[in-house]
């Protein structure tokens, strides 16, 4: 099979509110962005994927509304509805498919455009659930509380993540949220949906991603810090909430296990450097870590409070400041590729770890409550 | 572009989108709520493969992808799995917050019900608490001809 590498990186500032730019406009400015990084123009880029929500976007065949400002006209462009890490593996496949040499993935969304207790409601069934006025914030509390009750992980443990991830966020030039909190101060919070705090939940962002993968000839031409796909996979669970046992990651289990497998990974605490994880509610990056095999069920607080997961723990978590420090809705996957890549080139700035990383964790998350996952291994080599 | 932006006022175009839909509910979900709305009665489907009593039914199993073929009536009671309290009010929840939704599992079937509670403390709630389906007075085939679930014994 071809080795496939990102060669190109753009992302913008993510804000609660960009109201200086359009949403095309916040496209274009990370595309211009992924082309400089890659030192290329547009005539070297072979095919795009955009990857946007109509819910979000307010339009309907939104992904066709961003191809000119993606670069599309006269290209062949395509596009997901979903998380960016999904519009990312199917630009990958159409590298592999030996049809295009480059490919170009952008990922956006514009939070503050609209309300979004709304637009999450209607990720739901609406036979059986959306009547009962679920959005996300409340879907994932049920999760959360389930979460935490089977296993005797504290609030305490979750608020940690908060504390963490915002204090990363600080040392992120395109975070929206980095701020010095303590456990007390999250734990202080505004109670939203029990056990679901305000710090404890991401905030809704207005940001866009862009990547430029390329096929090893081309990735060997473009750059001489290429950052390699060394595996990736994605697994969904079953559609209704009641489904699935909300205390249980088993779809991220089984993309991590072929993700691990595909970059031939045996040694997940010796070999993959660091994570950039989808965490949305504080919660979730402890559920995702044992989710992802970096400790057992159950065990994700004690990651945390062991500070395993810290900038200088044993397998640093979001050093980005990952979904809590930003969070622009479809970009928020693409984002977490982009910054582990960064890492692997050391162009991670104050947010760089001090240890060499050869291999880093890229994932993200389609659907309520983590219905779907894709997980990426990068590396150096 | 930025010495632009300092002076230009930004354009903000409000909007509402507002498309009406009408969604065909199927022939299983149909049954469902007419047997809901009419006999007040809950009825899951059993997948032949395995044997899981799927409620709210579907069609097809999830979990196997087969057909599934038998309707089983379901208990209007069962156990608390899970819950939240809303504290915070949206437009489009039904009740007024404080509530609590709450994930149950209803005794006969295999899945979990989402629903809201009602007659209960919002700090009463927990875990393993056992509730009962109240039926609203004005049953229009809906999810929400279940009024709510009240604690068993209230």
């Amino acid at each position: 099979m071809d080795r496939v590498a990102i060669v190109g990186i753009g992302q913008t500032k993510h804000a609660a509110c960009r109201k200086e730019v359009s949403y095309a406009e916040l496209v274009y400015e990370a595309v211009t962005l992924a082309l400089k990084d890659a030192g290329i123009g547009i005539s070297e880029i072979d095919n795009i994927v955009t990857t946007s929500n109509d819910f979000w976007d307010g339009r309907t065949i939104s992904c066709m509304a961003t191809g000119d400002v993606s670069g599309g006209y006269d290209k062949n462009i395509s596009c997901v509805e979903g998380d960016g890490t999904f519009g990312a593996f199917y630009g990958l496949t159409r590298i592999l498919s030996g049809s295009y040499g480059t490919t170009l993935v952008t990922a956006y969304s514009k939070g503050s455009e609209s309300v979004s207790s709304l637009i999450t409601n209607a990720a739901f069934d609406p036979i059986y659930m959306r009547c009962l006025g679920l959005d996300m914030v409340s879907a994932c509390a049920l999760q959360a509380r389930r979460y935490l009750s089977r296993y005797g992980i504290s609030e305490e443990d979750c608020a940690l993540v908060s504390v963490k991830n915002h204090g990363n966020a600080l040392d992120n030039p395109n975070a929206q949220l980095g701020m010095k909190l303590t456990v007390k101060d999250v734990m202080n919070s505004r109670m939203i949906a029990s056990p679901l705090k305000l710090y404890d939940i991401s905030p809704i962002s207005d940001g866009a991603c862009a990547i430029v993968l390329a096929r090893e000839d081309r990735a060997r031409k473009i750059t001489d810090k290429p950052v390699w796909v060394k595996g990736v996979s994605f697994c969904a669970d079953a559609y209704l909430l009641g489904d699935r046992d909300l205390s249980e990651c088993r779809a991220l289990e089984k993309a991590a296990g072929a993700a691990y497998k595909m970059a031939g990974i045996r040694n997940l605490k010796k070999e993959i450097d660091l994570a950039e994880i989808y965490d949305a509610f504080s919660y979730q990056e402890l559920l995702w870590t044992e989710g992802l095999g970096f400790c057992e069920k159950g065990e994700g607080g004690k990651l945390i409070a062991d500070g395993a997961t810290a900038k200088d723990g044993d397998i640093p978590v979001n050093p980005s400041g990952g979904l809590l420090g930003a969070h622009p809705v479809i970009a928020a996957g693409l984002i977490r590729i982009a910054e582990a890549a960064l890492q692997i080139r050391g162009d991670a700035g104050a947010m760089q770890i001090k240890k060499d990383v050869r291999n880093a964790l890229a994932h993200g998350v389609n659907g309520v409550c983590g219905q779907s996952h894709c997980v990426w291994i990068l590396g150096q080599n | 572009m930025g010495d632009f932006w300092s002076d230009a006022e930004a354009i903000i175009h409000e909007s509402c989108i507002k498309v009406p839909y009408s969604w065909q509910a199927g022939e299983t979900a149909s049954y469902f709520l007419t047997q809901l709305r009419d006999e007040g009665k809950i009825w899951g489907k059993k997948c032949p493969c395995c044997k899981k009593v799927l409620v709210p039914p579907r069609k097809s199993c999830p979990f196997c992808f087969v057909a599934t073929d038998q309707w089983t009536e379901v208990s209007d009671e069962g156990v608390v799995e899970s819950f939240t309290v809303v504290r915070r009010d949206t437009i489009i929840q039904p009740k007024k917050a404080p509530f609590a939704y709450a994930l149950i599992r209803l005794d006969g079937a295999d899945t979990g019900l989402v629903h809201v509670l009602g007659e209960v403390e919002p700090e009463a709630v927990r875990e393993g608490m056992r509730v009962k389906a109240v039926l609203a007075d004005d049953r229009k085939g809906s999810l929400l001809d279940i009024a709510h679930f009240k604690p068993v014994g209230s």
